[in-house]
């Protein structure tokens, strides 16, 4: 949050167009997708585990609903529903893998995330969809009370999530998994379900920004998504989600796409090369999560 | 060869030794007998540099060290046989005997040197022919991998050699064929160190048995003017440190029984508990204990036998099963397996009771403020508040959120694995009167020792266990030291006997 404010301060300072509504309407139509996808990484993370399929997920989403509006005339309202349960049935494979097979969940999530993939393009030979009605993206550019609505996805999504943690016994499962899941499932909690279910949420979520996405570029993108799952990490991370489990949150996570989305921002608009972008954000997560390790280490002592 | 004089060492708020004197000759098999915690383990870490001791000499053939560390006592000669053997299992026989100092030659290993000094070792215990260097040593048995640990230490021109447990492991045959490479040291005039519960192993191949008390030299003896009764005499005799038995306690019906429990690690086990009762279960290390605590509680899967909770019988599947039966387990390794320690005394407390007072998956806050200030109250768990990281607290309270989280659930039968393990004195009063506590109030408790002064303390009964079944079921009246003690180290010889 601080880093955010900071990077506020400097940008408005350094150039007059960053504090606009226009600007600010950009960033936030910027980060409303990393940010849901972030969310569900957190919520993956809670429990000590990994998530590398979003971004895959992301892809096939946007392309069954662009095939199934188009090709398949079905209305959007249904196709999303139909689309975002299938994500939520891949995250159910991934839980299945991860819990059952035991795999380890950077390989299980790097599997699934290779076979959507490979299914993505093979569903769209490789093609990019067109013809998706006007109705889709508008939801992109339509904003509510100044905010674009998809922003305002992000903030239901960011809410939802952080209820279910902090409210919800899942949410209390979800922390005692990942701080310790023995004490877990010695304490009577069921681990399957809990794992099952932190997979769902993340693929729902993906199934969610999918549908974003869609609506963002307004045709199907077959490569569309690629390395998002990383951005949903450092998201995740960049806002106090540790990977070892039981620290984080879903508020966090927004912050955390906030930051990321305002380093973006502030570059293109400060005109700087957007390789150098790359190396400076690498380099904030970088940072970041050292100087969290240090001030951990030191309130330890 | 080896003196250790006057070796004290101390860990906070413990004396783990106390003024203990060894010694090995050159060409003497020396036994190092005790209880559990005897401080077996603790004066070989301190012979091989593992630990430092507080205070005290090492001598070696009459040279006082001043600094023992794991390289010095490397070079030194001293080298360990781990009971769980510390070897590289993907790697071959050769690279495991020489890891840390192949012979190299300008920082290139040439395997086939390797290979021929490696063949050159193992024929020195007539290993040429059975062992290849070029094994590798995951598809050897265990025997064959112990005579690679031997090896290894012959490799460095060890002088002195330790056994720890050294036939933990092992089948009938293989003992046989380890007794005779130990007595092949001893011609080359090694010293050697046996440490063994087994009795029977000690009079067959040691000449000399050096015994340790609770941290104490409690005597040496030659094997051949001893008996086992007077090695257990010297074993046990301690002075009862207060009694925490409650004589007018209530017994009442029966809450658990199980009768005949098997799986991979257990062999027909069977315990039984009442209302208002404590049982004690004692066994030495790797007796089986925390595998039959687990085992009661659901936590690993039982292949035969049955389980009845107030006479009826019933299937613990997984702990749920067992925790909604009022079955709780406080479980040895707390920090491990009984505590989420990144999260606060309030959310531990209230772990296995969410699903119970939670409505529609939401949580109700002020029942779960309620439970958690209770217990705290209760319990006396000294924490600044309930959202406080368990992390932070002493081993005494966090063992408190443990027993407090079942009494949360309203548990009946309580297993308690090492309640008092790793806890300061006052903690451990507080710990043995809530249990006390707990019976009074019709609980039935099963409580799991490897300290049997507290168990004699604390217990109606003691089930004494041994190589993974349960032996003895002995009644407070029948306490005697001698006598529990026998029962878990003799029976092992018992069953050996038959199975030749």
């Amino acid at each position: 949050m601080m880093a955010v404010i900071v990077l506020w301060t400097v940008l408005s300072l350094r150039n007059k167009y960053f504090l606009t509504g226009d600007n600010i309407q950009n960033i936030m139509l910027q980060m409303a997708i990393q940010g849901v996808i972030g969310v569900g990484a957190v919520v993956v993370i809670l429990t000590g585990g990994i998530d590398l399929s979003v971004g895959s997920v992301v892809g096939i989403v946007n392309i069954l609903l662009a095939t199934l509006i188009t090709a398949g005339h079905m209305p959007i309202s249904v196709g999303i529903l139909l689309v975002v349960l299938l994500a939520t049935g891949f995250g159910l494979i991934n839980g299945i893998l991860v819990f059952d097979l035991k795999l380890p969940p950077f390989i299980a999530t790097l599997g699934t995330m290779t076979i959507l993939r490979g299914a993505t393009l093979l569903i769209s030979k490789g093609s990019n969809v067109f013809g998706l009605p006007r109705a889709i993206s508008a939801f992109a550019q339509d904003k509510f009370l100044g905010m674009p609505y998809l922003f305002c996805v992000l903030i239901v999504v960011t809410v939802v999530v952080e209820f279910i943690l902090r409210r919800t016994n899942f949410g209390r499962y979800v922390y005692a998994l990942g701080s310790n899941p023995e004490a877990a499932r010695l304490s009577g909690v069921n681990t399957r379900l809990v794992t099952y279910g932190t997979y769902m949420l993340a693929g729902l979520l993906g199934g969610v920004a999918g549908s974003m996405e869609t609506a963002r570029l307004w045709m199907g993108v077959p490569t569309t998504g690629t390395t998002y799952e990383l951005d949903a990490i450092a998201v995740a991370v960049l806002g106090g989600a540790s990977l070892m489990g039981a620290e984080g949150n879903a508020y966090g996570a927004f912050i955390g796409a906030l930051l990321m989305t305002t380093i973006y921002n502030g570059a293109v608009i400060l005109g700087i090369d957007a390789n150098y972008t790359k190396v400076f954000v690498g380099a904030v997560l970088v940072i970041t999560v050292a100087v969290d390790q240090l001030r951990k280490r030191r309130s330890g002592q | 060869m080896v003196q250790m004089v006057d070796i004290c060492k101390e860990y906070p708020g413990v004396r783990a030794l106390d003024k203990v004197n060894f010694r090995v000759r050159k060409g003497e098999i020396r036994a190092l007998i005790g209880e559990n915690g005897a401080g077996k383990s603790t004066l070989m870490k301190i012979l091989t540099g593992a630990e430092s001791p507080t205070s005290g000499e090492i001598f070696l053939d009459g040279h006082p060290i001043d600094r023992m560390t794991p390289a010095i006592s490397e070079r030194l000669g001293i080298a360990c046989v781990y009971q769980n053997l510390f070897l590289a299992e993907h790697l071959t026989v050769a690279e495991n005997v020489w890891m840390g100092c192949f012979p190299s030659r300008l920082g290139l290993v040439s395997k086939k040197r390797l290979v021929e000094k490696t063949r050159k070792v193992l024929a020195e215990i007539g290993y040429q022919e059975v062992i290849d260097p070029s094994d590798r040593v995951k598809d050897l048995t265990a025997s064959q991998q112990g005579m690679v640990a031997i090896v290894r230490a012959i490799s460095r021109d060890a002088r002195v050699v330790i056994f720890d447990e050294p036939t933990a492991v092992l089948a009938e045959r293989e003992v046989e064929e380890l007794f005779r490479v130990i007595r092949l040291l001893q011609q080359k005039h090694l010293a050697v160190i046996y440490i063994s519960h087994r009795l029977e192993e000690i009079f067959e191949v040691c000449g000399t048995i050096t015994v340790l008390k609770d941290g104490r030299y409690a005597g040496d003896a030659v094997t051949a003017g001893t008996t086992e009764p007077e090695l257990i005499a010297m074993m046990v005799g301690r002075e009862l440190t207060g009694s925490h038995h409650d004589p007018t306690r209530k017994i009442g019906g029966e809450l658990l029984r199980a009768e005949h429990i098997t799986n991979e690690r257990l062999n027909d086990c069977s315990i039984t508990v009442r209302e208002g009762e404590i049982v004690g279960i004692y066994g030495l290390v790797g007796a089986g204990r925390t595998e039959f605590s687990r085992a009661l509680f659901g936590g690993d899967p039982i292949t035969g036998g049955t389980i009845a909770i107030r006479g009826e019988v019933v299937a613990l599947k997984n702990p749920r099963r067992a925790i909604d039966r009022g079955i709780s387990l406080v479980p040895e390794d707390r920090r491990r397996h009984g505590l989420a320690l990144q999260l606060s005394v309030k959310h531990n407390l209230n772990l296995p009771v969410y699903r119970k007072n939670g409505r529609l998956g939401f949580v109700r806050r002020k029942i779960e403020r309620e439970i958690s200030d209770r217990y705290i109250r209760q319990m006396s768990i000294r924490t600044p508040s309930a959202d406080q990281k368990v992390k932070n607290l002493s081993g005494g309270n966090q063992q408190k959120v443990v027993l407090g989280k079942w009494l949360a659930n309203q548990s009946r039968v309580f297993i308690m694995d090492e309640p008092t393990n790793g806890i300061d004195v006052g903690a451990k009063e507080e710990i043995y009167s809530l249990i006390n506590q707990l019976a009074q109030t019709g609980s039935g408790i099963i409580c799991i020792s490897s300290y049997m002064p507290e168990l004699m303390g604390l217990c109606d009964r003691i089930v004494v266990m041994n190589n993974g079944r349960t032996v003895a079921n002995v009644d407070r009246t029948d306490f005697q030291e001698a006598h529990l003690l026998r029962l878990a180290i003799q029976s092992a010889d018992a069953e050996r006997v038959s199975e030749k």
